[in-house]
């Protein structure tokens, strides 16, 4: 089997991907890894949940003390020229109101019809949590899901059908995992990129859902990270 | 004269009865206004409500009331985060209640309590169990939720800087929800790090203006769950 992207070049692959001027999302867990790994020489706006927008990754000597200033996984961030700080209920207003141009979520499961399922594994022990995951999901312009093509266990997380409670209907547009992109279409899952020694058959065995594979694919590649 | 500023943290939370809904600023403990919830919880008040972000994490703030036993049930988006010993310890025991709402609806639904609007739709959670028993609504051919607004009796926040009247600053992503729970409740009180005189704040900078504040003290460093 061929090897996959690591999570920090999967993170370094889809930032790739994001156009100048674009106002970025990032949720908890591998999508906060695209911040790490933004293309240089371009300008982007990253939009945290709590409150920020223009957060860079931490830089030591901001002067900023670490509690002043997190991302939405509650760790210390900085900030570019031009950023702004405001309210929860203005944030939200961005977020809901299609202000915001991507998402990037994590994903226990993504149905070939976009329906994400990220936020509660019925028959854990403990609280199930969604912070913004939600409101992402139904009000942000695009939803592009950045997750493992399968979980631990090796069952595949794009799927025909969620069985696993949803975040939102219909919300993905894209998924970059470590062996494939993924557009969803209305005609289906179409693969853009995938690891170039993975046939179409090995990767469609690994996946829940049927794939096609577009014209003109690209293989999947990132540099060591 | 208007003077809004109290001696101490207790003094603050005066007042406060069993029962009463509180809403609580901040967002994992940035922005948290921890030394005011400690002094709730000295009080010993039983069943109460709190509305936050999260459930608390370390023995200060959220953690402490939860730990004390003062909450019968917690609003929240997201209760699990490392160091939320005292909520995991209470779910686990079936001891406390919890309804999850998505963090921008729990948000709005604040804002809408201090805006004077009792409900609004919203597509979040629209095709989720969140949505369940809620009435629904399509606007030009898609699916909304109503939401209903929620009204604090308390609100307790953190804020950076005030004068006398309760104008507020604050820093940097320490806002989060504070200003919104400002906005939301009966009686709201804020621990700041500093005041300032009267008119020592620029207009243009103020962020809650004093309308929405009832009660300011100034306790500067304040307690941390490091």
């Amino acid at each position: 089997m061929a090897d996959g992207l690591t999570r920090n070049q999967m993170a370094w692959r889809l930032g790739r991907d994001i156009a100048e001027g674009s106002y970025v999302n990032l949720g908890v867990g591998i999508p906060l890894l695209v911040l790490e790994h933004a293309p240089g020489g371009r300008e982007i706006i990253f939009h945290s949940e709590n409150g920020v927008l223009g957060m860079k990754p931490k830089d030591e000597t901001d002067g900023i003390l670490p509690d002043d200033l997190t991302n939405a996984g509650k760790q210390p961030v900085s900030l570019v020229p031009g950023a702004a700080m405001f309210h929860h209920a203005d944030s939200f207003i961005m977020i809901r109101g299609g202000h915001v141009d991507i998402a990037v979520l994590g994903a226990y499961q993504v149905a070939e019809n976009g329906d994400l399922a990220n936020w509660r594994l019925p028959g854990s022990p403990t609280a199930p949590a969604v912070g913004g995951a939600m409101d992402l999901a139904a009000g942000a312009r695009n939803v592009w899901v950045i997750c493992e093509h399968n979980g631990r266990d090796g069952a595949p997380k794009i799927v025909r059908e969620c069985t696993l409670p949803l975040t939102g209907p219909g919300s993905v547009n894209r998924i970059y995992t470590d062996l494939a992109i993924i557009d969803v279409t209305p005609d289906g899952l179409v693969v853009r990129e995938k690891i170039e020694t993975l046939s179409l058959e090995d990767l469609q065995a690994l996946s829940g859902a049927p794939l096609t594979l577009a014209n003109g694919w690209r293989p999947l590649e990132a540099p060591d990270l | 004269m208007i003077d809004k500023q109290c001696k101490s943290a207790a003094e603050a939370v005066e007042g406060i009865k069993d029962g009463a809904v509180i809403l609580v600023g901040g967002f994992g403990q940035t922005g948290e206004p921890m030394d005011l919830l400690d002094a709730i919880a000295a009080r010993g008040l039983r069943d109460l409500t709190i509305v936050a972000n999260g459930g608390g994490s370390g023995e200060h703030g959220i953690g402490r009331l939860l730990a004390a036993g003062c909450v019968r049930k917690l609003v929240c988006s997201f209760p699990r985060v490392p160091g939320s010993v005292a909520f995991e310890e209470l779910y686990e025991q079936r001891a406390i209640e919890l309804e999850i709402v998505p963090q921008g609806t729990i948000a709005e639904r604040v804002r809408a309590g201090g805006a004077g609007i009792p409900a609004f739709y919203v597509p979040t959670g629209a095709g989720t169990e969140l949505a369940d028993g809620k009435e629904l609504r399509e606007f030009e051919g898609r699916t909304f939720v109503m939401e209903h607004a929620i009204k604090g009796d308390v609100a307790v926040i953190k804020a950076d800087r005030a004068d006398r009247w309760g104008n507020l600053t604050y820093r940097l992503s320490a806002r989060n929800f504070n200003p919104v729970m400002a906005m939301g409740a009966e009686l709201t009180i804020a621990q700041v790090e500093e005041c300032v005189p009267l008119g020592g704040m620029d207009p243009e900078t103020i962020i809650t203006p004093s309308i929405f504040v009832d009660r300011v003290v100034e306790i500067p460093g304040g307690v941390s769950n490091g």
